[in-house]
Formats: structure tokens, C-alpha cells, sequence
């Protein structure tokens, strides 16, 4: 089974932080949702491991096993 | 005494007055089926071809009007060809591969379903259900003429039903007023409302879901392409989403989605109607109005199929919400599934406790057709705030990139399910392509002029490829025939890729409803004796 990458992956962790944010210059709060939840699917696809997506889908949900 | 709950299409079979009408005592039938529709009927071909007398009772006169089912699917037809009706369903429907999906104002992706090739027959079919009852029904008449013991009575309500030890009383209502009748089984045929499920207390549960569609079938001759329709939120008005697919004579359905809180009776006028399918169509296109209705969906099922000797299939058993053709299509598969094993009960071939495992393998097949119709529901009519942002992000997403496409649900396509799991199965020991592992129903294969389904028949089979075997076998009182093939007829490959895989060799034990029941690479009498006892429920 494939594992989630709960490290430290993202390169200039600044930057994309400010790019993700600035993505959502000009849009309204029901704007920004259908923002997130197209990226949501365009990166889950990316990521297409069932396992791996389901425990990112866990670990999102921020309870503690 | 006797009300028409719904008007017919075809007057098939008039009530006529029965000598048991005129019998001191009631009479004992082996087999009653309670309700006339499609899974009645069905049951009646599946247990009168075994030559076990099986009486039918329906207080309607023939088929009911409107078409209610539409799609009927690979598997059904399959059943329906077993019975020997198939093939009229095929010549009469309409094929159909391209789809389109729309969201808003625009087409956001189109796509093919391209068939496998190697089946007989398509993948589904759209066809009116008046005319899939018909042609069961010609059947029997057919049959009928041949000595096979299946009689329909129409006009013939059940109104009560006493369960004893070894039998069924049922009192029946009829224009000529009642009478009474016993029956070894009865078969609650009887549809999603089910009076007999009522009348013996029996739970139906599930979900109700708060949305409505209006229904309407149109003649139109336009020169409209064979295309599925469907259209996620349209803006010209006709609902929150539409459907249009095409069936025989120029008839189109088109299914509006529109809401929980609506006045059936304003919105069922016929203006309302065209409205909505003006906005829908355009207003040059001309048509003429065949048919309309408003349904609610649901999915529902009994916590049991059988109880004793009343056992329940087709609607009365589970009910679906229509999207991805699930009803009449699992209800066929019931009596697949029955037909078999009931006989075999009957003729003292197995003893009865067979009659559970249709409990458990329709059960699970129910449950996964639940799911599926679930799934489609709750992405056609999202109820939350999140499920409808989830809905439409897939629904933009899918215009310009491929992969939304696939969670994209408007139905998803009807297919049989695998029995695993099942008592009846034998441990897997070929490790083939994991299609046919037990339990799976038998996908066909072209062998030349024929195909391999209709080969097979109705009756226990060792399907023998490249590999030794007796020509025949019985155990336990159950008999086996052997059809045996090899390479040599496998022109087209499709054979080895169902069900050879890396194998050079393979023995199937196949049931009756030819689903796979055991598989090894070589004939071992041993193994296939014991494996034809667990089919039966004698191991
Ligand atoms: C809008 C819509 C679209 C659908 N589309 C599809 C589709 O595309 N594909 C698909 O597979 N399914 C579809 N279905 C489902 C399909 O129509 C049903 O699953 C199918 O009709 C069930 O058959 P049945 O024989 O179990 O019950 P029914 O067809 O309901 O028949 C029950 C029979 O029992 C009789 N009866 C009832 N009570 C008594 C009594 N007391 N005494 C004597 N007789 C009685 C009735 O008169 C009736 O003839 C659709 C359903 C709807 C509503």
C-alpha cells in the first residue's frame, strides 16, 4: 500500500502559499469554494492512489484515531 | 368489486371464468404467482418450461399503458432469449452508443460507449415495457400451445392470503365474485406497492428521496439523432436537469427533474407539459403528447426475500430509483436466480433449503443495485449545499479535461452482479480472468455461426475448453451435460480472453442461470462431484 507524504514536499513553501492565495484575488466566498473544490479534483486525480486519497481524505478531517 | 387501478395498453389476457371457481374444496396448485407484470410473467416461462404447472394472477386484464421501464439491459436479454423471446426485444428496440452530457447552456463532453465486441446481444436496448411484457407474454401463449402448463388469470385479484405449514390459502376477487384456491408456493410478483408484502406485515425500508420528475413521452418525427441526452441544469427553464432518450415508433422520452413541492395536478396539465418541453426542444419542433406521468424515487427493500413458501421478487422485493435502469433488469435476475432452484425443490432434486441462497445472492444483488441507483440519485439531484458544488466543479471540469468525465453518474449502465460470497460457489481453483470467477454469470463469446450463452442452456453444464471430461454427469440426483470446446472454435480470441486467461485449459461447472459455480484447468471427479452438490445446497 502507498503511503501519504505527511513531509515536507513543496519547494519554496513561501511562494506557493502566496500563489494559492492570490488565486483567489476578485472571487466572492461561493466563488472561492468552487475554486477549491475544482482544484480538490484536478489534484486527486493527480494523485489517483485510492489508498494514498483516502488517508488524505482522513487526515483532512483532523480527528485524531 | 374489481377496479382498474390503471388503464391498459394491450388486453392480453381477459378474465374468463375457471373451473376452480365451480370446485367445492379449493384447488391446490404447485406454483401461484401473484401479479402479471414483467417479473410474473417471467417466473411463469422460467418454472412452465420445467413442465412444473405454475398459475399466474393478475386483477388487471393485460399489459398497463404508459412505459414506465425503458432500458433494458445485456443480462435481461439474455433471460428473455433464454425463454425464447429475446430476440423479438432486440429487433424492435432501439441500440443506441453516443451520449451527450450538457451543463447550463452548453454540451460540456460526448461520449461512446463502445460495445465489446463478441456478445450477441448490445448492451441494453430502449424499448417500452408494454412491449417487453408483450413479447413474454406472446411467449407463453406459444408455449401454452405446446402443452408447457402456464396459465395467466386475469381479472383475478388476491384480496387475502393464509400461510399454513405446507401450503398458501389465497381468497380471489373476480367479476363473477370470489373464490378461493391453494397454492404449495406463492410468488409475491405484485410490484413496489406489494399487497401480499402488506397483508402478511412484512417491512419495506429504505430511502425516500424529496425530488420529482415528470415524465413524458412525445411522437416526434424530426429528424432527432440517437443520442442520450442529458442536461445538468438547463437554463431555458425545463427543469432542473433533463433527460431525452430515444425509443421505437418516433417515441422520445424526455424526463424533467422538478422538485419535491410540486402541484401534481398543475404541473400534469397539458400546457404546463409543453412549456417545459418547448423550452426544452425549441419551439419549431412539432410533436405529439403519448404519455406523461410524475414519479418520486426511492430505495427500498425487504429485509427478506423468502419467507417460507411465500417468496417475493421484482419490485415487491426492492425498488429502485429509476436512474440506471436497475428495476425490471434486477427483477429478471430474481428469477433467474429462483426458476432453477425452485424447480429443482419441487422435483425433489435439492432439498429446500436451496431456496435460501436465492435469499442471500439476490440480496447482495439488490444492495449493490441500491448502492449504484444511490449514487446516480445523489449526483442528479445533489441535497446539500456541498454535494451540488462537488456535482457542478466535476460538471465544469469535465468540459475541458478528460478525467472528470468518468465521475460524471447520470446512471450508470446495468450490469449483473457476482455472486461472491456465495454459498453455492466452489473455491476458485483456476485463477482465470476474474470475470468469470465463481459466481459471475457467464459473459457470451462468438464461436463461429453461434454464440456460447445459448449453448449453454438451462440446465447444470461442465463447459470443457481444450480439456477431458465425461460427456455427462450425475450426482446426487442432479444431471450434468457436457458441451466441450476447444481452440478450433475460438476464432476470435474472445473465448480465451473470458475465460482461459494464461490458462491452457479450463472446466467450468456452470448453473442453470449460467452463472459460474466452480473452475479448475482439468476435469477432477472428485472436485466437480462435490462442487455439484454445494450448487444444489447439498453440501
Ligand atoms: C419512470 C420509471 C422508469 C423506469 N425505467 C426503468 C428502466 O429503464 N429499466 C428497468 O429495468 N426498470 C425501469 N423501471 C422499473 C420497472 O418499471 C419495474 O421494475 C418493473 O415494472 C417491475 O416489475 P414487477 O413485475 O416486479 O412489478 P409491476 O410491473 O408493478 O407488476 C405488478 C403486477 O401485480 C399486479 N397486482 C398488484 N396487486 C395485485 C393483487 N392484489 N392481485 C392481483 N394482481 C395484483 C399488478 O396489476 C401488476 O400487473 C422504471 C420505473 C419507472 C416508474
Amino acid at each position: 500500500m502507498a503511503f501519504l507524504n505527511t513531509k515536507p514536499n513543496i519547494d519554496r513553501p513561501d511562494d506557493f502559499y502566496a500563489e494559492l492565495l492570490s488565486a483567489h484575488d476578485g472571487l466572492n466566498s461561493d466563488e472561492s469554494q468552487d475554486y477549491n473544490t475544482r482544484l480538490l479534483l484536478i489534484l486527486a486525480n493527480h494523485v489517483g492512489d485510492r489508498d494514498v486519497l483516502s488517508q488524505a481524505l482522513a487526515a483532512a478531517s483532523q480527528k485524531r484515531e | 368489486m374489481l377496479q382498474e387501478r390503471y388503464q391498459l395498453a394491450y388486453k392480453l389476457y381477459p378474465y374468463e371464468r375457471s373451473a376452480d371457481q365451480d370446485q367445492d374444496t379449493p384447488v391446490r396448485h404447485p406454483v401461484v404467482v401473484l401479479g402479471g407484470g414483467p417479473i410474473g410473467v417471467a417466473t411463469a416461462l422460467d418454472l412452465g418450461r420445467q413442465g412444473i404447472p405454475v398459475l399466474v394472477l393478475d386483477d388487471h386484464e393485460g399489459v398497463g399503458m404508459g412505459s414506465r421501464a425503458i432500458c433494458f439491459a445485456k443480462r435481461a436479454l439474455e433471460i428473455a432469449d433464454r425463454y425464447g423471446c429475446g430476440k423479438p426485444m432486440l429487433d424492435k428496440g432501439v441500440v443506441w452508443n453516443l451520449g451527450k452530457v450538457f451543463h447550463k447552456e452548453e454540451k460540456v463532453f460526448e461520449f461512446n460507449l463502445l460495445p465489446e465486441e463478441g456478445h450477441e446481444f448490445p448492451a441494453f436496448i430502449n424499448l417500452q415495457q408494454p412491449y417487453f411484457e408483450q413479447f413474454m407474454i406472446e411467449r407463453v401463449r406459444d408455449l401454452q400451445k405446446d402443452g408447457v402448463p402456464i396459465e395467466i388469470r386475469g381479472g383475478n385479484r388476491v384480496d387475502s392470503v393464509t400461510v399454513k405449514d405446507d401450503h398458501i390459502v389465497l381468497e380471489i376477487m373476480t367479476p363473477e365474485g370470489p373464490y378461493k384456491l391453494e397454492a404449495d408456493w406463492l410468488i409475491g410478483c405484485d410490484g413496489a406497492s406489494s399487497p401480499l408484502r402488506n397483508m402478511l406485515g412484512y417491512d419495506f425500508t429504505g430511502k425516500v428521496f424529496q425530488d420529482s420528475f415528470l415524465i413524458a413521452d412525445i411522437r416526434m418525427k424530426a429528424d432527432f439523432p440517437t443520442e442520450r441526452w442529458f442536461w445538468f441544469e438547463p437554463t431555458h427553464g425545463s427543469g432542473a436537469s433533463t433527460l431525452l432518450h430515444k425509443q421505437p415508433d418516433d417515441i422520445w422520452r424526455v424526463d424533467f427533474q422538478i422538485g419535491w413541492d410540486v402541484d401534481r395536478k398543475e404541473e400534469m396539465k397539458e400546457e404546463n407539459i409543453r412549456r417545459r418541453l418547448d423550452a426544452f426542444l425549441g419551439d419549431s419542433v412539432q410533436y405529439d403528447m403519448v404519455w406523461s406521468s410524475i414519479y418520486t424515487f426511492q430505495c427500498k427493500r425487504m429485509e427478506q426475500f423468502r419467507h417460507g413458501r411465500v417468496i417475493f421478487a421484482g419490485d415487491a422485493a426492492h425498488q429502485v430509483s429509476p436512474f440506471g435502469a436497475r428495476g425490471a433488469n434486477s427483477g429478471m435476475q430474481d428469477v433467474d436466480n429462483l426458476g432453477w432452484k425452485l424447480g429443482m425443490v419441487i422435483k425433489g432434486q435439492a432439498p429446500e433449503t436451496l431456496l435460501d441462497s436465492y435469499n442471500t445472492e439476490r440480496i447482495h444483488g439488490a444492495d449493490e443495485n441500491i448502492l449504484n441507483s444511490t449514487r446516480s440519485t445523489d449526483f442528479i439531484t445533489p441535497k446539500s449545499d456541498v454535494s451540488k458544488v462537488l456535482r457542478n466543479a466535476v460538471l465544469q471540469l469535465s468540459k475541458d479535461y478528460e478525467f472528470a468525465r468518468p465521475l460524471v453518474n447520470s446512471g450508470r449502465l446495468s450490469l449483473p452482479c457476482t455472486y461472491d460470497g456465495s454459498p453455492l460457489n466452489s473455491a476458485d481453483a483456476l485463477g482465470g480472468p476474474a470475470r468469470t470467477r465463481p459466481g459471475s454469470p457467464c459473459p457470451d463469446a462468438p464461436l463461429g455461426d453461434t454464440f456460447l450463452l445459448p449453448m449453454l442452456g438451462n440446465e447444470f453444464t461442465l463447459l470443457t475448453i481444450n480439456a477431458d471430461a465425461p460427456d455427462t454427469l450425475e450426482e446426487s440426483g442432479v444431471q450434468v451435460k457436457r458441451v466441450a470446446l476447444s481452440a478450433s472454435d475460438d476464432k476470435t480470441g474472445a473465448l480465451k480472453e473470458r475465460y482461459l486467461g494464461d490458462n491452457d485449459s479450463a472446466v467450468y461447472l456452470i448453473r442453470p442461470d449460467q452463472h459460474v459455480a466452480a473452475r479448475r484447468p482439468s476435469f477432477d471427479e472428485t472436485h466437480f462431484r462435490a462442487a455439484i452438490r454445494r450448487a444444489t445446497g447439498q453440501e
